[in-house]
C-alpha cells in the first residue's frame, strides 16, 4: 500500500494541459492580489510577507549582535534617541530598547516569518496540489487569514514608537502587566490576537481541505508526507492557539480592566500565565518545525530517487510528536518552583519526544541508503537540516533533565538549542523548500551556483553564530542581556562575526532570487527527474491559475 | 475488570501523592514557626545583641557605609576578588565548559552532564554525521546509478525505536536521582537566606539571625558614579558582577534559600552552586544547598525583569562558620541559641553536608517530607492564610 504512495505511476493528472485556456483566466492586478481567493496567489503573498518579516526580524538580530560584539553598552542610547526622533533618552530607556529588540525579534521570527512561510506559504501552495484538489476548501477564509496578518504585523511594528513592548516574546506577567505601562504591550497583545485568529482560520481551512478534498483514490495513507505534516500542524494550531488567546486576553484585562488573574495581590498567580503560555508555546515549536519535516521528506526522496523509507512510521511519528508535544509544556518552567513529582514527570515526558524525532532522522538516512543521490541546492539544504536539527535535538535532551536545567535555564545554552532547531532547523527546511519549489512556483530555474554558495556561506555563518552560544551558556551567561561581564567577551565576539557571514549568505540568496526571476532559465514541468513523484510535478511550471478542473485519479 | 484495576491504582497513587504534599505543607509551616520565634524573641547572647534583637521584625537597614572596599566582614578581612582562582565562581573567557561546582548537588549534576549527557549527545551527533557522509559517498549517483526500491525493514524500524527508548531510560535513572537529591529539604539547623528580587537589586534577609537585612546593588564603574558614590574596585569583583553588599554564608552548613519578589519575576542564580530559583511575587520558593569551599561566587538575575535586568548581580561570600558568626554579630544580628534553630551543623539525611553532629530530632523532622517550593499567600491576598493549605506548591494545584 505504502509502496505506491510516492511512486510516479501512482499519480496521473488527467488532461490538465488541455485546460490551460480556461484555467488561466486571471483577474486584474488589484483583484488578483488584494482580493485573492486563489490558494497559489495567497501562498505567494504569504511567502512575500514572510520574506519581508524575515528581513526585519533578521535586521533586528543584526542590531543585537552589533551591541553584543564587545562588552559595554555601545549603540543602544543612540538608537533609542533615533527611534524617538532625536529626543535624548535616559539610560533606562536605552536599556528598555534592548528588551524591545529582543521581543520584536522573537515575535517577528515566530509569528510573522516561520509560520507564514511554512503553513501560509508552502502549505497553501502545495497542500491542495499534492492532494489533487483545485483549491482550498474555504477560499475566502483563506483570504482573510492572510489579510489579518498584515494589521497584526503593523501593530507590532508600530509599538516601539509608543514606548515599545520589552517583555520578551513570552510576555510573562507581571512584567507585562504592571511592569510595562503605556499602549505598546496592548498593541503587541492585539497583534498576537490577530495573528492567532489568522492561524486558527487557516488551520480550519487546512483540516477541512485535507479531510474532504483529496482526489479519488488518495487515502490518508497514500497522502504525501508534506500534506500529513500540515494536517498535524493544523490540529496543533487549532488546539493550542485558543489557549494563547485566553492567556493574553486575561493579560489584557489585568492591564486595563482591573482583573487580577496573574496578580497575587488579588489572589491571582503569575505562574498561571506561564502554564497557559507554554501550553500553547510548546506545541508552537512543533508547529514551526513539523511542516519542515514534511518538506525534507519530499526532498530527500526526490534526490535519492527512492520512496520515503518507512512512510507510515514517518507519518505517525509526526502525529506522536504532535500529541506528546501537548503534555510537556512545563519543561520551560523548571525553575519556577514546581514540586519534585511534577519536575520528574516533565523530565520523563520531554525525553519521550526524542523517540519519534529519532525515527524521523533515521528514516531520512535510510531513505538515502541505497538511493542514487544527487546534490542540487535543495538536497544540500535538506542534508544540512538533518545534521543541524540533530545537533539542536540532542541539546534538547540535555535540557529535558530538570536537574540539569537548573543550571541551563535562561542561559545562552537554551538560546543555542532553540536556534539550532529553528534557525538551523526550520529555516534550513524553508530554504530547502524554497529552492525545491522555486522552479514550480515561478516557472524559472534558480542559479545552482548561487544556491550552493548561499548554502555554504550561510552554513558557516550560522554555526559560527550559534555554536559558541553553547559555551556561553555553559559558563552561565543569562539570555536577554544587553551587556555582559568581560568573561563572556570572546564567544560573543565570534558570534557576531558569524552573524556577518550569515548576512553575506542572505545577500547571495536575494541576488539569486532577483536574478532568477529576471533572467532565470525557463523551468520544465519537472526539473528533478523521476524521483519527484508528487502531483505538483505533473503540472506545468508555474501551474495553471486553476488546476485539476478534472480531478486526478490515484491508483 | 482490568480498567477498574487501573482506576484503583491511579486513585491510590494520586491519594499517596496528595498525602505527601499535605505532609510537606504541614512541615513547611512547622519549619517556619521556630524561625519566627527565634526572630521575635531575642536570645541575648550579649547585651549589644539583645538590644538589636528586640527590634525583631522591624529590621535594621544594611549599614550603607560606602567607602570601604573591604565590605562584607565588617572588621574581619573581606575576601578579595582578585585572589580567587580564575574561573571559580565567575565566568572565564573563551572556555567551553561548565563553571567549577562547589556544592555536592552541583558536583553531581556536573558529573551527570560531563560524563553521561555530553558524551552521549556527542556520540549521537557524530553517528548521524558519519551515517550522512557514508550515505553521500557510497550512494552518490555516479557510484550507484540504480536506486533500490526498499522502503521497509521492520527489524531496523523496531530497533531504532527501542534502542533510543532504552538509552532514554538509562538517562532518566540518574536524572530522577539528581532531582531527588536537589529536593532534599534543608534540616532544622540550616541557615535560612531569604532573597527578594526588586527592580533592579536584590535584598536579603536572615530571619533566623536576628533579622539581618542587606541590600545588594551592582557597583558601577569609576566613570559612571556620581561624586562621592562608591565605584567598583578590582577587589569587589568583575564588572557587572560586583555588588556593594555581599551575601555572606557559612561553608559546610546547609543553606535554606527562600526566594520571592516585590514587583516582577526575577530569578536568583549562582552557577557555581548549580542553583537557579525564580523569585516570584506572591510566592515563596525554597531550595537548599551546602557550600563546600570558602570563596566568592557570582551570579546574575536570570528572568527578564525590565530595563536593568542585566544589572542586578548576585555576589555570595562563603566563609567559615566562625567568620559567619562574627559577621552576624557585627551586623547586629544574633546566632540562634542552641536547641532552637541553631548554627550547629546538623546532618541532612542522605548527605550534602559534611562534619555533623547527629541530632535525632532534627533528622526526624527533616524526614517528614519535602518542604521545597511552598507557596505563601501574601497578606494582601483575599485568599487569606487559610485559603491555601500552606506550602503544597504545585502538588496542590
Amino acid at each position: 500500500m505504502t509502496d505506491t504512495a510516492l511512486h510516479p505511476s501512482a499519480f496521473v493528472a488527467h488532461d490538465d494541459h488541455h485546460h490551460h485556456a480556461d484555467a488561466d483566466h486571471k483577474p486584474g492586478f488589484f483583484a488578483r492580489w488584494f482580493m485573492s481567493t486563489n490558494h497559489k496567489d495567497i501562498g505567494t503573498l504569504y511567502l512575500i510577507f514572510a520574506i519581508v518579516a524575515g528581513i526585519i526580524g533578521g535586521g533586528i538580530s543584526g542590531l543585537m549582535r552589533a551591541e553584543l560584539m564587545h562588552p559595554g553598552i555601545q549603540y543602544l542610547p543612540q538608537w533609542a534617541t533615533m527611534l524617538h526622533g532625536g529626543q535624548e533618552q535616559t539610560f533606562d530607556q536605552a536599556l528598555h530598547l534592548w528588551n524591545v529588540l529582543v521581543t520584536a525579534h522573537g515575535l517577528i521570527m515566530v509569528f510573522f516569518m516561520v509560520m507564514p512561510a511554512m503553513i501560509g506559504g508552502f502549505g497553501n501552495w502545495f497542500v491542495p496540489i499534492m492532494i489533487g484538489a483545485p483549491d482550498m476548501a474555504f477560499p475566502r477564509m483563506n483570504n482573510i487569514s492572510f489579510w489579518l496578518l498584515v494589521p497584526a504585523f503593523l501593530l507590532l511594528l508600530a509599538s516601539p514608537f509608543f514606548g515599545g513592548a520589552g517583555t520578551g516574546w513570552t510576555v510573562y506577567a507581571p512584567l507585562s502587566t504592571y511592569g510595562e505601562p503605556g499602549p505598546s504591550v496592548d498593541m503587541a497583545i492585539l497583534s498576537l490576537h490577530l495573528s492567532g485568529a489568522s492561524s486558527i482560520l487557516g488551520a480550519i481551512n487546512f483540516i477541512t481541505t485535507i479531510f474532504n478534498m483529496r482526489a479519488p483514490g488518495m487515502t490518508l495513507h497514500k497522502m504525501p508526507l508534506f500534506a500529513w505534516s500540515v494536517l498535524v500542524t493544523a490540529f496543533l494550531l487549532l488546539l493550542a492557539l485558543p489557549v494563547l488567546a485566553a492567556a493574553i486576553t486575561m493579560l489584557l484585562t489585568d492591564r486595563n480592566f482591573g482583573t487580577t488573574f496573574y496578580d497575587p495581590a488579588g489572589g491571582g498567580d503569575p505562574v498561571l500565565y506561564q502554564h497557559l503560555f507554554w501550553f500553547f508555546g510548546h506545541p508552537e515549536v512543533y508547529i514551526m518545525i513539523l511542516p519542515g519535516f514534511g518538506i525534507i521528506s519530499h526532498i530527500v526522496a526526490t534526490f535519492s530517487r527512492k520512496p520515503v523509507f518507512g512512510y507510515l512510521g514517518m507519518a505517525y511519528a509526526m502525529v506522536a510528536i504532535g500529541v506528546v508535544g501537548f503534555v510537556v509544556w512545563a519543561h520551560h518552567m523548571f525553575t519556577t518552583g514546581m514540586s519534585v513529582n511534577v519536575k520528574m514527570y516533565f523530565t520523563a515526558a520531554t525525553m519521550v519526544i526524542a523517540v519519534p524525532t529519532g525515527i524521523k532522522i533515521f528514516s531520512w538516512i535510510a531513505t538515502m541508503w541505497g538511493g542514487s543521490l544527487r546534490f542540487p541546492t535543495p538536497m544540500v539544504w535538506a542534508i544540512g537540516f538533518i545534521f543541524m536539527f540533530t545537533v539542536g535535538g540532542v541539546t534538547g535532551v540535555v535540557l529535558a533533565n530538570g536537574g540539569v536545567d537548573d543550571y541551563m535555564q535562561d542561559t545562552y545554552y537554551v538560546v543555542a538549542h532553540f536556534h539550532y532547531v529553528l534557525s538551523l532547523g526550520a529555516v534550513f527546511s524553508l530554504f530547502a523548500g524554497f529552492y525545491y519549489w522555486f522552479p514550480k512556483m515561478s516557472g524559472k530555474m534558480y542559479s545552482e551556483l548561487l544556491g550552493q554558495l548561499h548554502f555554504w556561506v550561510f552554513f558557516v555563518g550560522v554555526n559560527l553564530l550559534f555554536f559558541p552560544m553553547h559555551f556561553l551558556g555553559l559558563q552561565g551567561m543569562p539570555r536577554r542581556y544587553p551587556d555582559y561581564p568581560d568573561g563572556f567577551a570572546h564567544w560573543n565576539n565570534i558570534a557576531t562575526i558569524g552573524y556577518m557571514i550569515m548576512a553575506a549568505g542572505m545577500a547571495i540568496f536575494f541576488v539569486n532570487v532577483i536574478w532568477s526571476l529576471i533572467a532565470g532559465k525557463k523551468a520544465p514541468d519537472n526539473p528533478w527527474g523521476e524521483g519527484a513523484t508528487t502531483l505538483e510535478w505533473t503540472l506545468s511550471s508555474p501551474p495553471p491559475f486553476h488546476q485539476f478542473e478534472t480531478l486526478p485519479k490515484i491508483d | 475488570m482490568l480498567r477498574t484495576g487501573f482506576k484503583k491504582w491511579v486513585l491510590a497513587a494520586s491519594l499517596a501523592m496528595t498525602g505527601v504534599a499535605a505532609a510537606g505543607g504541614a512541615h513547611a509551616q512547622a519549619a517556619t514557626s521556630p524561625a519566627t520565634a527565634a526572630t521575635a524573641a531575642p536570645t541575648g547572647l550579649r547585651p549589644a545583641d539583645s538590644n538589636q534583637g528586640t527590634s525583631g521584625g522591624a529590621l535594621q537597614k544594611a549599614d550603607a557605609a560606602p567607602a570601604a572596599p573591604a565590605l562584607a566582614m565588617d572588621g574581619a578581612p573581606a575576601l578579595n576578588a582578585t585572589a580567587s582562582a580564575p574561573g571559580v565562581g565567575q565566568p572565564l573567557d573563551g572556555v567551553m565548559h561548565i563553571q567549577p561546582q562547589v556544592t555536592k548537588n552541583g558536583l553531581r549534576a556536573h558529573w551527570f552532564h560531563d560524563r553521561i549527557l555530553f558524551p552521549l549527545i556527542t556520540f549521537i551527533s557524530v553517528l548521524v554525521l558519519v551515517l550522512l557522509v557514508v550515505v553521500m559517498v557510497r550512494f552518490r549517483a555516479a557510484r550507484n546509478p540504480v536506486p533500490s526500491r526498499t522502503s521497509h525493514n521492520t527489524a531496523i524500524e523496531v530497533a531504532w525505536t527501542l534502542i533510543p527508548v532504552l538509552i532514554l531510560v538509562a538517562i532518566a535513572v540518574p536524572s530522577i536521582g539528581l532531582l531527588q537529591a536537589q529536593f532534599k529539604p534543608a534540616p532544622a539547623g540550616a541557615v535560612t537566606l531569604k532573597a527578594i528580587g526588586n527592580q533592579w537589586f536584590w535584598s536579603y534577609q536572615y530571619p533566623d539571625h536576628g533579622g539581618i537585612e542587606i541590600t545588594a546593588n551592582m557597583l558601577k564603574e569609576g566613570n559612571q558614579v556620581a561624586p562621592g558614590e562608591r565605584a567598583r574596585s578590582a577587589a569587589d569583583g568583575p564588572r557587572l558582577l560586583a555588588t556593594d553588599n555581599r551575601v555572606v554564608l557559612p561553608v559546610g552548613v546547609p543553606i535554606r534559600l527562600i526566594t520571592t519578589a516585590n514587583d516582577v519575576i526575577h530569578s536568583w542564580a549562582v552557577p557555581a552552586f548549580w542553583i537557579k530559583l525564580d523569585a516570584i511575587p506572591g510566592r515563596l520558593n525554597e531550595t537548599s544547598f551546602t557550600i563546600d569551599k570558602p570563596g566568592l561566587y557570582f551570579g546574575q538575575c536570570s528572568e527578564l525583569c525590565g530595563a536593568r535586568h542585566a544589572f542586578m548581580p548576585i555576589a555570595v561570600e562563603a566563609v567559615t562558620p566562625e567568620q559567619f558568626a562574627a559577621w552576624v554579630r557585627a551586623k547586629g544580628g544574633t546566632m540562634p541559641a542552641p536547641g532552637k534553630a541553631s548554627d550547629a551543623v546538623i546532618p541532612q539525611p542522605g548527605a550534602d553536608n559534611s562534619a555533623a553532629v547527629m541530632d535525632e530530632a532534627a533528622v526526624a523532622n527533616a524526614m517528614t517530607g519535602p518542604t521545597e517550593n511552598g507557596t505563601d499567600t501574601p497578606t494582601t491576598s483575599p485568599q487569606g492564610a487559610t485559603g491555601n493549605p500552606g506550602g503544597v506548591g504545585e502538588a496542590g494545584r
